[in-house]
C-alpha cells in the first residue's frame, strides 16, 4: 500500500466530523486534558477534525498558551507607570517588545528558552534556540544585531555534562556564527540541580528605524498569504507542546524525533531576504514559524488582523510527501516565515525570493469572515474562529502554597552550619580560598566557551563577555547603541523566590549601568519546575510578583519574554531560575566602561562603592562548601538606583576608566576579574571597610552584599568623583591603587598573588574538563 | 514608510572618498563580513561597491575584497560552491589579466580563492576541531604585495582570527616554493591557532596582486571595535591597496 493512500485515508473533513460525532480522537495523547477537549467541542459545536485537534492541542499547550501563568504575568502589564511607558513602542504580547532609542531608532529584544530540546539533543536544541529567537526579532521589522546565551548545566564533573556542554556550545556557535551575529555575552552556571534539566536560554536584539516596525497581523481583505523559507518536514512535530509542557521521566521513550533540526545557512539567507522585503515595503504583516508552526502563524496572523484567512494546505512545500494535514499544521521545521502581501506586490516579492533563491508558496488570502478556513484539495478540514485557537486557550489558577520546608531552609544559615565553621582567617588561608573561588566551575574563566563564538562580526561590538554587559553600536555616525546583560541566581531564588527574582533584576540592571548605559527595558525568561506542584507554583507566583514590583521601583518595563515550565526530573524541580535581561541605552557607546583597568591606568585609585554586610547565605563561597540555606542578600532597589546613577554619570563625565559590579563571589571575584581583564595588578587594603562595616577580612572578600561596584578613578578625577558620591549620599571607600609594575594583586596585610598565579587558577578549569 | 533610510552599515552610507578608488566587496549567499569589509574600504578612504555573486559586471572596480562568512553554509567544502559563481569567473580573469586586478580574500574569501586556484593550498578543519575567535598576533612576511606594502617586513600585527576550517595545508613542494618565492604573506606568531602548515596565515600569488589570509583585517580598523589591544593594524591592508593603485610601492 503506498504512502499516498495512507495520507488520503487520514483526511478528516469538517463535513465528516459533523457526521461522525462519536469517532475516538487521540486528544489525551496530544496533551489535552478532558476539560480542554470538552471546551473545544463546545466552541466548535461538534467534534474537531483531526487537523483542528492538532491545532488546538499545540496552541493550547503550556508553552504556547501560558495557561498556568497568564493570570500572574498580567502584573507585568499592570505595574507600569506612565513614565515607564514613555519609550515603549510595542509592549508584551507581540513577537518582541520595542523600545524607542531616539534619533528615529528603536531597539527590539527578547529572551527565550530552549531547555528541553537542548537536553534531548544538545547541538540541535541549542542551535534552533538561536534560530527561533532571531526570527522573532526579524518579525518586528528589525535587523538582528547581536545574540547572548545564559546557560545552566549540571555538575561540571558529571559524565553527561560532557555531552551536554560540548553539544550546546558547539550548537550555539555552529548556528550563531553562521548568521553573522556577534555573541556578546551570557552566563554559565554549573549546578547538579540542572543535571537532567539544563537551561539553554537565548537572547537576540535587533535595531530598526521607527517607520520599519512590523506587526504580526493579516490585514487587507484579498491580500495574499505566503509561506517562504525552508520546506516543511516531519521534524519537531509536537516539539513545543510535548517537550516543553511535561517533565522528563525515565519511563518514557526517547523524544529525539521531536527536536527540530537547524539549517543556519537557510536562516542567514532568510534574514537578508526579509530585510530586503522590509526595505522595499513588500509585506503588510509577517510572522515567524516557531512553536506550533503553521497552526500558530495562521491563527495569530488571522486573529490579529481582519479576522479571517483562507488557506489551501496542499500548497505547502514539503520535505516529506507523506505528512498528514495534522502533521503539516504542527511541524516545527525551522527557517520558515509567513507573510501577508498585497496583490500589487506579489511580483516584486517573487523577485526578492528569486534573488536569494528562497522557496515560497502562496497558500491563500485574507478574508473578513472571522473564520480561519484550511482546505485540503478544496475540502474544508479546518473551520475555526482563529481567536479561539490563538488567544482563548484555557487559563488556570493553579493552586500554590509556600512549602513547609521553606522555614527550615531559611533557618539553616551558612554560619550556623557545620560547613560555615573554621572559615579562612589567615592570609595564607584567604589566598587559598580566593584561588579556589576563581577556579570553581561557576567563577572560572569561560573563554573556552566564548572563544567558540564570533564576537566581532558586524564591526559594532564595543564590549562583550567577560565585560559586565555586551555593548553594540547601532548608528555609526553618532555612536548610538545599547548594552545588554542577563543574570539570574537560582540559589538565591530557591532561598527566597520573591527576593531572588528581584536580585536577578538588580544584578542585570547594575551590570548595564556599570558599563555606562541607562537601563531602559527588561525581558525575562522564567525557568521553573512543574506548575502542577503547588510549591513550584508558589515559587513562580512569588517570582513574578517580585520581579514586577522591582521593575516598578527601578522604572524599567518588562517588554516581553518567555516562561519555561516543567523543568524537573521526576518530582525534583530545578531551582527557580528567572533569567532577567536588562537593556540599556547609550547615546554614544564610545563612553562605555570596560570591566578592568589597562596598563595606562597605573596609579589610578580603586574605589568600592556601597557597603558590605555579613551576607554569605547562598553565596558562591557557601556553595563551594556544599551549603545552601539561609536567606539571600538583602535587596535594596533604591541603593541600586543610586549606584546606577553614579556609574552612568561617572561614565558620561569621564570620571572612571574601569568598573565592575560585585555579585557572585563578592569583592574577591570582582578584584581578581578586574586584574585579569587586561593582566594589570593592583594593591588594596581592606582595613577601612572592615572597620566601617564591622566585618572581618573573610566577609569583606566573600560576602555578596548587593548594590556595590568597584571603579578605577584617575587621580585628576578623584575630587569630582568623591563630591558626586557624597552629594548622593552613597558610601565609598578608597581601597588602593592600580599597580602596573607589580604584576600581582596584593591585599595588604593578608596576601599577594601574582597575575600568573591568578590566571592559571582562573583559566585552567574549563580546559581541564572540556579539553 | 521611507525606503531611503539605510540599513545598518549598508553600503549606501556615505564614504569620505579621498582617493577616488572603487573597491568591490562581493556578497555570496551566506557571506557575513561584507558590511565590515565595506566599512574598512570606506575607512581607508575609498568607495565600497557592492558586487553580487550572480552578476557578471565588475562595475569598473579598481580592486576586490572577497569577505568572510559561511557561503552556502560551508556544507560542502568551504568555498567549493562559491568558486563557480559568475562573479568569480570575472574576478579570476581580471586578476590574471595584464591589469592584475588586486584581490584580497579574507577567511571564507581565502578559501574561495584557493578553490578558484588563484592561490595554492587549501584549508581543512582546525586541528583542535573547534571554532576559534581570538585576537591573533601575525608577522608580515612579505610587504611587497598589493595589500601589504604599507607594513614593514617582519612587522608584528594584531588582528582578529575567527574560523572553523582554518588549517592551511599544501604539499611539501608547494610549501617550499611558497617560501622560496617569498609568497608567504603572513604567519602566526606565538601559538599556531589551527595547525596550519609552517604556521602560514596568508599567501599571495606570484604577481602579488592576489592575497588571501584566514584572519580578519576588517575587524581591526577602528579603535574600540576590534581587538582588546585597540590597534588598527587591519586598516593598513586597505590603505596599502590604495597606495598600490596610485602607483606607489608595489
Amino acid at each position: 500500500m503506498s504512502q499516498e493512500v495512507t495520507k488520503e485515508f487520514n483526511i478528516d473533513t469538517v463535513e465528516n466530523a459533523a457526521a461522525t460525532p462519536d469517532v475516538e480522537l487521540p486528544w489525551a495523547e496530544l496533551g489535552l486534558k478532558d476539560n480542554e477537549f470538552a471546551e473545544i467541542v463546545k466552541i466548535l459545536g461538534r467534534r474537531p477534525t483531526a487537523a483542528e485537534l492538532a491545532m488546538y492541542s499545540v496552541m493550547w499547550s503550556e508553552h504556547c498558551s501560558y495557561k498556568s501563568t497568564k493570570n500572574h504575568l498580567r502584573q507585568f502589564g499592570a505595574k507600569v507607570t506612565e513614565e515607564m511607558k514613555k519609550d515603549l513602542m510595542v509592549g508584551m504580547g507581540e513577537n518582541a517588545g520595542v523600545t524607542d532609542l531616539g534619533d528615529g531608532w528603536a531597539v527590539t529584544f527578547k529572551i527565550e528558552s530552549h531547555n528541553s530540546p537542548s537536553y534531548v539533543e544538545p547541538y540541535q536544541g541549542a542551535a534552533t534556540g538561536i534560530g527561533g529567537i532571531v526570527r522573532d526579532i526579524i518579525s518586528m521589522g528589525a535587523r538582528p544585531i547581536a545574540v547572548m546565551d545564559p546557560l545552566r548545566f549540571g555538575a561540571i564533573d558529571h559524565e553527561d555534562s560532557q555531552r551536554v556542554v560540548h553539544g550546546v556550545v558547539s550548537g550555539i556557535g555552529g548556528y550563531g556564527n553562521s548568521l553573522g551575529l556577534p555573541n556578546i555575552g551570557g552566563e554559565t552556571v554549573f549546578d547538579p540541580i540542572y543535571q537532567g534539566n539544563p537551561l539553554v536560554n537565548a537572547l537576540a536584539v535587533g535595531a530598526l528605524r521607527h517607520e520599519d516596525l512590523r506587526l504580526a497581523n493579516a490585514s487587507g481583505v484579498g491580500n495574499k498569504v505566503v509561506l517562504f523559507g525552508a520546506r516543511t518536514g516531519g521534524d519537531g512535530i509536537g516539539g513545543a507542546s510535548v517537550l516543553a509542557s511535561e517533565s522528563f521521566d525515565d519511563t518514557k521513550p526517547s523524544k529525539r524525533p521531536a527536536v527540530q533540526v537547524g539549517d543556519p545557512f537557510a536562516e542567514k539567507v532568510l534574514i537578508e531576504c526579509c530585510l530586503e522585503l522590509f526595505k522595499a515595503s513588500l509585506v503588510e504583516g509577517i510572522q515567524d514559524l516557531g512553536a506550533a508552526g503553521i497552526s500558530c502563524a495562521t491563527s495569530e496572523l488571522a486573529s490579529n488582523g481582519e479576522g479571517g484567512m483562507q488557506v489551501e494546505l496542499t500548497d505547502v512545500l514539503l520535505r516529506d510527501s507523506t505528512l498528514t494535514p495534522g502533521e503539516i499544521l504542527m511541524s516545527e521545521s525551522q527557517e520558515r516565515m509567513m507573510a501577508v502581501v498585497t496583490p500589487e506586490n506579489v511580483e516584486a516579492f517573487e523577485a526578492v525570493m528569486a534573488k536569494w533563491n528562497v522557496e515560497y508558496s502562496w497558500l491563500g488570502e485574507v478574508t473578513d469572515t472571522d473564520r480561519l478556513i484550511i482546505t485540503w484539495k478544496g475540502e474544508v478540514i479546518v473551520d475555526v474562529d482563529p481567536k479561539t485557537v490563538a488567544h482563548d486557550g484555557p487559563v488556570y489558577d493553579r493552586p500554590y502554597a509556600r512549602p513547609e520546608w521553606q522555614d527550615a531552609l531559611q533557618a539553616d544559615t551558612f554560619k550556623s552550619s557545620s560547613a560555615g565553621q573554621n572559615l579562612p582567617a589567615t592570609g595564607d588561608d584567604l589566598k587559598a580560598a580566593v584561588l579556589e573561588l576563581i577556579a570553581s566551575p561557576n567563577m572560572c574563566d569561560k573563554s573556552w566557551i566564548t572563544n567558540q563564538y564570533d564576537r566581532y562580526v558586524g564591526g559594532n561590538t564595543a564590549l562583550a563577555a567577560p565585560d559586565d554587559s555586551g555593548v553594540v553600536r547601532i548608528d555609526e555616525s553618532t555612536g548610538l547603541g545599547v548594552a545588554i546583560a542577563t543574570d539570574a541566581n537560582g540559589r538565591y531564588t530557591f532561598l527566597d523566590p520573591y527576593a531572588g527574582a528581584q536580585l536577578a533584576l538588580a544584578e542585570s540592571y547594575r551590570n548595564v549601568a556599570t558599563s555606562g548605559a541607562i537601563p531602559a527595558a527588561v525581558s525575562d525568561c522564567l525557568n521553573y519546575g512543574s506548575p502542577e506542584d503547588p510549591a513550584v507554583m508558589w515559587q513562580l507566583a512569588e517570582g513574578i510578583r517580585g520581579l514586577s514590583d522591582a521593575c516598578m521601583v527601578l522604572g524599567v518595563p518588562v517588554t516581553g519574554g518567555n516562561v519555561s515550565l516543567y523543568n524537573q526530573t521526576g518530582d525534583k524541580p530545578i531551582h527557580p531560575t528567572p533569567v532577567v535581561a536588562t537593556l540599556g541605552k547609550f547615546d554614544d557607546v564610545a563612553r562605555r566602561t570596560p570591566s578592568g583597568w589597562r596598563e595606562e591606568a597605573d596609579g589610578q585609585a580603586i574605589y568600592l562603592i556601597g557597603t558590605t554586610k555579613d551576607e554569605l547565605d547562598g553565596s558562591e563561597f557557601a556553595n563551594l562548601r556544599g551549603h545552601l540555606g539561609g536567606v539571600p542578600p538583602v535587596v535594596d532597589l533604591e541603593a541600586e538606583k543610586e549606584l546606577g546613577a553614579i556609574l552612568i554619570n561617572a561614565s558620561r563625565d569621564g570620571m572612571i576608566d574601569a568598573a565592575h559590579d560585585l555579585s557572585e563571589g563578592g569583592l574577591a571575584a570582582a578584584l581578581t576579574e578586574m586584574v585579569l581583564r587586561f593582566g594589570v595588578g593592583a594593591r588594596v587594603a581592606l582595613d577601612e571597610i572592615k572597620e566601617r562595616d564591622g566585618i572581618d577580612s573573610f566577609t569583606a572578600l566573600f560576602s555578596e552584599s548587593q548594590a556595590r561596584a568597584l571603579v578605577a578613578v584617575p587621580r585628576s578625577e578623584e575630587v569630582r568623583f568623591k563630591d558626586m558620591t557624597s552629594a548622593r549620599g552613597v558610601t565609598v571607600a578608597r581601597l588602593g591603587i592600580v599597580d602596573a609594575q607589580s604584576g600581582s594583586l596584593e591585599i595588604q596585610g593578608e596576601f599577594t598573588a601574582s597575575v600568573d598565579e591568578l590566571r592559571e587558577a582562573n583559566e585552567g578549569t574549563m580546559k581541564k574538563y572540556f579539553g | 514608510m521611507s525606503t531611503e533610510l539605510p540599513l545598518i552599515g549598508d553600503y549606501s552610507a556615505p564614504s569620505n572618498e579621498l582617493s577616488g578608488a572603487r573597491i568591490g566587496v562581493v556578497t555570496f549567499p551566506g557571506t557575513l563580513d561584507d558590511r565590515d569589509a565595506a566599512r574598512a574600504v570606506r575607512a581607508a578612504g575609498a568607495e565600497a561597491v557592492s558586487l553580487w555573486h550572480a552578476d557578471t559586471d565588475l562595475q569598473d572596480v579598481d580592486a576586490v575584497v572577497i569577505p568572510g562568512g559561511f557561503s552556502y553554509g560551508d556544507y560542502l567544502r568551504a568555498g567549493a560552491i562559491s568558486r563557480f559563481a559568475p562573479m568569480m569567473a570575472k574576478i579570476a580573469d581580471a586578476a590574471n589579466s595584464d591589469a592584475k586586478l588586486p584581490v584580497l580574500g579574507i577567511c571564507n574569501g581565502f578559501q574561495i580563492l584557493t578553490e578558484s586556484h588563484l592561490l595554492p593550498g587549501s584549508m581543512i578543519k582546525n586541528d583542535h576541531l573547534k571554532f576559534i575567535c581570538r585576537d591573533q598576533l601575525l608577522r608580515v612576511e612579505n610587504n611587497q604585495t598589493a595589500w601589504t606594502n604599507g607594513f614593514e617586513a617582519g612587522q608584528e600585527i594584531t588582528i582578529v582570527l575567527k574560523n572553523q576550517d582554518g588549517q592551511y595545508v599544501a604539499d611539501e613542494k608547494t610549501l617550499d616554493e611558497l617560501e622560496a618565492e617569498n609568497r608567504i604573506a603572513f604567519s602566526y606568531v606565538g601559538w599556531n591557532p589551527n595547525g596550519s602548515r609552517r604556521s602560514i596565515a596568508g599567501v599571495s600569488n606570484k604577481a602579488g596582486n592576489v592575497v588571501g589570509l584566514m584572519p580578519h583585517p576588517e575587524h581591526a580598523i577602528e579603535v574600540g571595535f576590534g581587538p582588546d589591544a585597540r590597534g588598527t593594524d587591519g586598516l593598513t591592508f586597505f590603505t596599502s591597496v590604495l597606495t598600490h593603485l596610485v602607483g606607489g610601492k608595489k
